[in-house]
């Protein structure tokens, strides 16, 4: 090429070299938590309130019903249209956060709340009929029948979470982020750059997955076992 | 004493149970015997208040009731003593759960999942947790189905032993069952 770079197409090497090199640059860790730590936050947020909503909305048909719009409505919304609203009522730091938490909460509610549904009613029966108190129904119960879908949940809005996240700090470019290193790359044209970091955010992304769902089988698995 | 006057039950146009009078004695053992479709599971369901008569008056019904079920109804992920224990807590200890699941024939069957257990020893599981829970009566909906002659004797034995003093409906399609037991009959 006549400017002698890489611009449609990469070579692996390259991105393998740039990638040794970005890891020991100074701003590198912080680069990586300051994207971390706020897709974490909202994928936990999203995660605890789906969980409790769908509790509540399992229990109260009208809760769904009224939650039903909302719903509905954050799944259908584009990310770029939350982003540019969220860019205009809050600051651009927090607003992967925000973008996550939007994308884990219907993903978990829904999940959660289909787990709920398809606990069995008989079993519900036999539970009333020896009367056993709620932790043991919790146990005993509906813990084994929405295991499957909690688990299922996570590893569906994790991917998701990481993807919009960093999807949205390449719209905010929020200051030491890596949607901000995204952005640069685009913007200067550094395809190697954008191969480098992309392969930073997969290895984060299934990290964290990984991780995450190890740690919750193993907690739920603790609970079985109590 | 449970005492049921003029009960009517229908499930859409059939009559299942029509002005149904009966009295089961505190302490009493009763077999409830009828061909399938008479009604025995529907009058076990109505004791049990897992369904409501259409009409009449179903009084004395104790607070403390454990059953087995037309299915056994287990925690399928959970051991035997587990689903034991799911029902009775803390009141009962492991080594009283193992005992009885011992003697209805389930001893080394006692910690895997009832999951992999046969259909013959799932139902034992739920007898085992029927007889262990506190209970004043103890309503029993074909407890022997899948049980062979032999593992049925004995688990009659077992039977009588842990339900002493406790009122027992048990719905059989076997005489031999009401004669082992002892009980009064109730035809359906």
């Amino acid at each position: 090429m006549v400017v002698d770079i890489d611009l449609l197409l990469v070579s692996p090497i390259d991105v393998v070299k740039r990638l040794f090199t970005l890891v020991v640059e100074d701003e590198f860790l912080k680069i990586v938590l300051f994207t971390l730590t706020r897709i974490a936050l909202g994928f936990f947020l999203g995660l605890v309130s789906g969980v409790l909503l769908s509790l509540v909305a399992g229990r109260f048909k009208i809760v769904e019903t009224m939650l039903w719009p909302y719903m509905i409505t954050i799944k259908s919304v584009p990310v770029a249209s939350f982003v540019v609203v969220a860019l205009i009522w809050f600051k651009a730091s927090n607003l992967s956060a925000l973008i996550s938490f939007l994308m884990v909460l219907p993903i978990v509610y829904t999940n959660l709340l289909d787990g709920i549904k398809a606990v069995d009613k008989k079993m519900l029966q036999m539970a009333d009929v020896f009367k056993m108190p709620f932790g043991r129904r919790m146990r005993f119960i509906w813990l084994p029948s929405v295991k499957p879908f909690l688990i299922s949940a996570c590893k569906i809005s994790l991917g998701l979470a990481w993807k919009s996240g960093v999807a949205a700090e390449l719209i905010g470019y929020p200051k030491g982020s890596v949607g901000e290193a995204l952005y640069y790359s685009k913007l200067y044209l550094d395809t190697v750059d954008l191969f480098a970091w992309t392969v930073v955010i997969v290895i984060l992304s299934v990290t964290f997955e990984k991780l995450f769902v190890f740690l919750l089988k193993r907690a739920l698995k603790g609970v079985e076992t109590l | 004493m449970i005492e049921l006057k003029n009960v009517c039950k229908s499930f859409e146009n059939k009559v299942v149970l029509s002005n149904f009078n009966y009295v089961f004695d505190d302490g009493s053992i009763t077999c409830v015997m009828g061909a399938s479709g008479s009604g025995k599971t529907t009058l076990l369901n109505i004791l049990l208040g897992l369904i409501k008569a259409d009409s009449g008056e179903v009084s004395g019904i104790p607070d403390d009731i454990s059953a087995v079920f037309q299915e056994d109804r287990l925690c399928e992920p959970y051991s035997a003593v587990k689903n034991v224990f799911a029902v009775t807590g803390n009141e009962v200890g492991e080594d009283e759960i193992i005992a009885v699941l011992g003697e209805l024939g389930l001893l080394g069957s006692e910690f895997v999942p009832v999951s992999t257990l046969s259909g013959g020893m799932k139902r034992r599981v739920a007898l085992a947790r029927a007889l262990l829970a506190k209970s004043e009566l103890i309503i029993l909906d074909e407890p022997f189905k899948g049980l062979d002659d032999e593992t049925r004797e004995t688990v009659i034995s077992v039977l009588l032993k842990y339900a002493k003093g406790k009122t027992l409906i048990i719905a059989t399609h076997d005489e031999r069952d009401c004669v082992a037991l002892g009980a009064e009959l109730l035809q359906l």
